[in-house]
């Protein structure tokens, strides 16, 4: 069996900037596997702009950005292996591959940083009743035809979920030809981006149908409608169906962490957000095995991805060069509060912070005028006023200098919000 | 006096914006929190503008279809006269990143570029 | 004309079809879908009931057992996935007692092995997530567990491997007698043939009715089930019953061959005979019903619902006979009818054969190999495989790591996937949790590629359920 230092599973955002960051750590036997047939992951099939305004300071398209980085690589020489579906990460850190060209191969790795993605929520999750025909897709499927392939999935379209992808797709189905007849939303409000409810949506009249969700679809062969209603305390409404004609479903429900691997390798995950529980280093569980990007939380930013993933490579440089320090030494739990649904990292170890410390973390509902703060036991680290803040919308922390000293010995951090 | 009624789309807040208008000039802004929102409400209502992005089939490439997009905003009402026009468009492989595809898209003076390299089959 | 045309390529037909492979003769199966397997056949318990729940006496129970006790070695002979793993029937209160004993004396009576009760620990020692309220069980040993595609597929593909003629999208709209045979008229021209075998699911009392004047009367019942991920497929490891009582007839809760965990059904008598709609009513139903015998049920794990149609005749019980000379029916094959296929074939060319007399094939090949799993492979015969033939390394399905080599291979057995259901059936790719989401655009590629047509001319299952219905722009 092959040894290698540095093993990176998957190429698209997270994974090329993990690698980048790792080659000028220092590391030089490192490899990517990506499972499909490029690099750059799903920002391929992301044809819109508005990636890498923090990043880059302008508006990228998500080729254009998934090119910046792979161009990287590349350019650094970093080695990477496509069509390669990764199998099985073992414990002692034993990944399993296979691809066309090398077969069946195992690579015995010093450390590995988990980039696999995310997946959607299909339909079955979804618990939609009706009928199961053709013309029910999830968005990305939808945006992978439409936007890589050439292809119309559909003419007449009802979308469910006004997350980021579903607004997308709306503009783009339209573009391409068809009519977009309604985006319904389960929740009160909508889980995508102000600009894209306006660009998507408002530019082309499409109404966007808030607290409404899919009751029915018929079609034996293809779709030929959908029913919507009204919800309340989570039930549909009697008396509030609305009906479309339409030959297509597109569903943009929420997006899952993909963690098989990681779980079949004994990595504790969060039930919160599906992805691993990490500490400041972004380290799992498991020793050696680092995780960044939607694999580890959903992201809303690929630029966030892009940075999250550079810090794991750092890390996992730090940790094959001998930097990171491993064993037992204090580790505070990081407890999230009062509408903050998760945070990452779940744990840290004070000895091990370089300085600062950073926090990302989504809050459970639309809040207006909080204050965000941040305690260790009762000492206040960190607060900030915050007009608005939403579920879409992931919130970065970053703590600096003296107040980091507050944590040694303390019982824990907590993230909460507060009354201004 | 006519008023128009826009979300601002600065930041999550999104602001319900009135603007307020005579004879084609903004009059007055309200509803906006911050600078942003004024701004962003001027532009909307006297020269709404988008970048456009959307795909052109590949001859002899290895992927069937490139994407591309405006190579900066165009007129908002221009948005379908843009993709019509690439309707008929082919493009032959390679296709570099940053290649015009269109030049002069619908007559707004701005290119259609590609936003990705497609290699030769 | 045709020796043997049999109506319908659900399990029924096609286990006939496969025992009168054994024959020499002109046979042809029809089927108004795309494929075998698209009818009652793809939704259902996917169990093999030991035999114990159909009345002492009747044909169901005796077909029943004896098709329940072939399994294992057909498993073996037709590869395909089955496993005896068991069923506990769960009585959940003392005042149910006395109808599980009632249920153990019928099975004994039918002749099932192994049957006994057991009590709350035992119960427990065997499944863990088992209701508290549970008091005692009936233990079925010979209780298993199929897939029922692969079943049907391993009997259609034996039956073709041994002469056996196969034509989909024809529908039988009017049956008529004609001298030293039948005519069957379809929306594709006449077919005739001397012998007519009725598999038609729940459309068979309509062909029946054509035939003869005792008339039979076949309603569609349909059940909702939960299909939930491998990560819940452990959460029970026998096929859990609840014992009709106090809190009604109840929901069974199963691991499957393929380590998922599938509850169901719900029991609805309807009257459109191709209404496969699940309902929010009956989900509800499967979710309040399942937590009855099984404590902490994974629900949020659920990748699909779906529906699925029983063929029941109103007297209940199955009808294999020669219904006019040269037609035999095998209708009112609801459950227990997958766990009795294998004798239902049997009994169906039995018929056949005495009708018939057709001379013993002498090339007969009982053996079929299913579609090659590398997953099921060790290491190094893996390796070898991909080496040898490299579209078995290009991982397709992510979930269900179905590769390129067994979707080419699905593709093209006889009958062969020609939908992205047909690929599913076969394979398995589309069918885990992402439900086809990253691989159904893979698997129109390859399905265009290897039938030689158009992407847009894939369907998810035949018909009209086009996946593509244009090219970008082309209405502008």
């Amino acid at each position: 069996m092959k040894s290698m230092d540095l093993v990176i599973l998957g190429g698209g955002p997270a994974g090329l900037a993990a690698a980048i960051a790792a080659r000028k750590a220092g590391i030089q036997d490192l490899i990517i596997l990506e499972r499909d047939r490029e690099l750059g992951g799903i920002l391929n099939q992301c044809i819109h702009s508005g990636f890498g305004l923090h990043t880059f300071k302008e508006e990228l398209t998500g080729p254009e950005y998934a090119a910046r980085f792979a161009d990287e690589a590349l350019a650094l020489g970093i080695p990477y292996k496509l069509n390669t579906m990764v199998l099985d990460l073992s414990a002692d850190r034993v990944v399993t591959a296979v691809n066309r060209t090398d077969g069946l191969f195992q690579l015995q790795a010093k450390a590995v940083v988990l980039a696999m993605g995310c997946r959607e929520r299909p339909r079955g999750a979804l618990n939609i009743p009706g009928t199961r025909p053709a013309g029910i897709y999830t968005a990305g499927t939808a945006q992978r035809l439409v936007n890589m392939e050439g292809f119309l999935p559909g003419r007449r379209v009802v979308i469910l979920g006004s997350g980021d992808i579903g607004l997308i797709m709306a503009r783009r189905m339209t573009l391409e030809g068809a009519k977009v007849l309604c985006v319904a939303e389960l929740m009160p409000y909508s889980g995508g981006l102000k600009r894209n409810i306006v660009q998507c949506l408002d530019d082309f009249g499409i109404p966007l149908k808030l607290s409404h969700t899919v009751v029915d679809i018929e079609g034996k062969e293809r779709v030929t409608g959908v029913t919507i209603a009204r919800v309340e305390n989570g039930k549909p409404v009697p008396g509030t169906e609305e009906h479309f004609d339409c030959d297509t479903l597109l569903l943009s429900c929420g997006l899952l962490p993909e963690n098989e691997l990681s779980r079949s390798a004994g990595i504790a995950l969060s039930p919160v957000t599906g992805g691993p529980l990490v500490d400041e280093s972004l380290q799992t569980s498991l020793p050696g095995v680092f995780a960044a990007g939607n694999v580890l939380h959903v992201h809303d930013l690929v630029d966030y991805v892009s940075e999250e993933a550079a810090a794991a490579g750092r890390h996992a440089a730090a940790c094959i060069l001998g930097g990171t320090a491993q064993g037992e030494d204090e580790a505070l739990p990081v407890t999230a509060r009062h509408g903050v649904r998760y945070t990452v990292p779940a744990t840290v170890h004070p000895a091990r912070l370089d300085g600062s410390l950073t926090l990302r973390l989504r809050v459970d509902n639309v809040y207006r005028n909080k204050t965000l703060a941040v305690y260790a036991g009762q000492d206040c680290l960190w607060r900030r006023k915050r007009p608005v803040l939403a579920p879409g919308e992931m919130e970065t922390i970053v703590i600096k200098g003296a107040a980091l000293d507050k944590l040694p010995g303390c019982s824990g951090l907590t993230v909460t919000l507060e009354e201004v | 006096m006519e008023k128009r009624e826009l979300t601002c789309i600065g930041c999550p807040l999104g602001c319900p914006l009135v603007v307020t208008m005579e004879n084609g000039a903004v009059v007055s802004v309200t509803g906006n929190t911050c600078p942003r929102g004024d701004a962003y409400a001027r532009k909307e209502v006297t020269a709404p503008s988008r970048v456009v992005t959307t795909t052109v089939p590949v001859r002899g490439g290895v992927l069937a279809a490139v994407s591309v997009k405006t190579a900066g905003e165009i007129p908002k009402d221009k948005i379908f006269d843009c993709v019509r026009a690439l309707k008929t468009v082919t493009v032959d492989a390679p296709v570099s990143l940053g290649q015009v595809i269109l030049a002069d898209a619908a007559g707004t003076s701005v290119d259609v570029i590609a936003t990705k390299a497609v290699a030769a089959r | 004309m045709m020796d043997v045309i049999i109506i319908g390529g659900g399990v029924s037909g096609c286990a006939a079809a496969r025992e009168l492979s054994r024959y020499k003769g002109n046979i042809l199966v029809i089927d108004k879908e795309e494929d075998v397997c698209c009818g009652t056949t793809k939704a259902n318990s996917a169990i093999v009931h030991a035999g114990f729940d159909a009345p002492a006496g009747s044909r169901m129970a005796a077909l029943n057992v004896t098709g329940s006790r072939m399994m294992p070695d057909l498993a073996k002979e037709l590869d395909f996935a089955y496993r005896q793993c068991g069923s506990l029937v769960v009585c959940l209160s003392e005042e149910d007692r006395p109808a599980l004993e009632k249920l153990l004396e019928n099975g004994r009576a039918n002749g099932v092995e192994g049957l006994r009760i057991i009590g709350r620990e035992e119960l427990r020692a065997l499944e863990p997530n088992i209701a508290d309220e549970a008091v005692a069980a009936l233990w079925a040993p010979t209780g298993g567990i199929v897939c029922p595609f692969g079943l049907t597929y391993a009997f259609a593909e034996n039956a073709a491997k041994n002469g056996v003629q196969f034509q989909f999208d024809t529908e039988v709209q009017r049956i008529e007698r004609m001298d030293g045979g039948w005519r069957l008229w379809t929306n594709r021209g006449p077919l005739e043939a001397r012998c007519v075998v009725n598999a038609a699911g729940v459309h068979a009392d309509e062909l029946h009715n054509q035939v003869s004047a005792d008339t039979m009367t076949i309603v569609p019942r349909r059940g909702d089930y939960f299909l939930l991920d491998h990560a819940a497929g452990e959460h029970v490891h026998h096929t859990i019953f609840q014992l009709p009582g106090k809190y009604g007839k109840g929901v069974l809760v199963t691991p499957t061959v393929h380590g998922n965990l599938l509850i169901g059904p719900t029991a609805t008598d309807i009257d459109n005979k191709e209404d496969t709609a699940t309902t929010a009513a009956e989900l509800d139903e499967v979710r309040a019903k399942a937590g009855l015998a099984v404590k902490d049920l994974p629900l949020r794990q659920t990748i699909t619902s779906f529906a699925g149609l029983r063929a029941h005749e109103l007297r209940h019980e199955f009808f294999i006979e020669e219904a006019a000379p040269g037609f035999v029916d095998c209708a009112g094959i609801e459950s227990p009818g997958l766990s009795a296929s294998p004798a239902i074939g049997v009994e169906v060319a039995r018929l056949v054969q005495n009708i018939l007399h057709l001379e013993e094939n002498p090339d007969f090949d009982p053996r079929r190999q299913g579609i090659l799993d590398p997953k099921a492979l060790p290491f190094a015969e893996r390796a070898a495989l991909i080496q040898e033939n490299p579209a078995y390394g290009q991982i397709i399905c992510r979930c269900e790591t179905v590769t390129e080599g067994e979707i080419v291979d699905a593709i093209h057995r006889v009958p062969g996937a020609r939908s992205l259901d047909g690929v599913k059936r076969r394979t398995r790719a589309g069918m885990g949790r992402c439900q086809a989401g990253f691989c159904s655009p893979r698997v129109l590629e390859i399905l265009a590629r290897e039938l030689g047509v158009p992407q847009e001319e894939i369907t998810k299952c035949g018909g009209q359920s086009r996946l593509i219905v244009g090219t970008n722009k082309d209405s502008l």
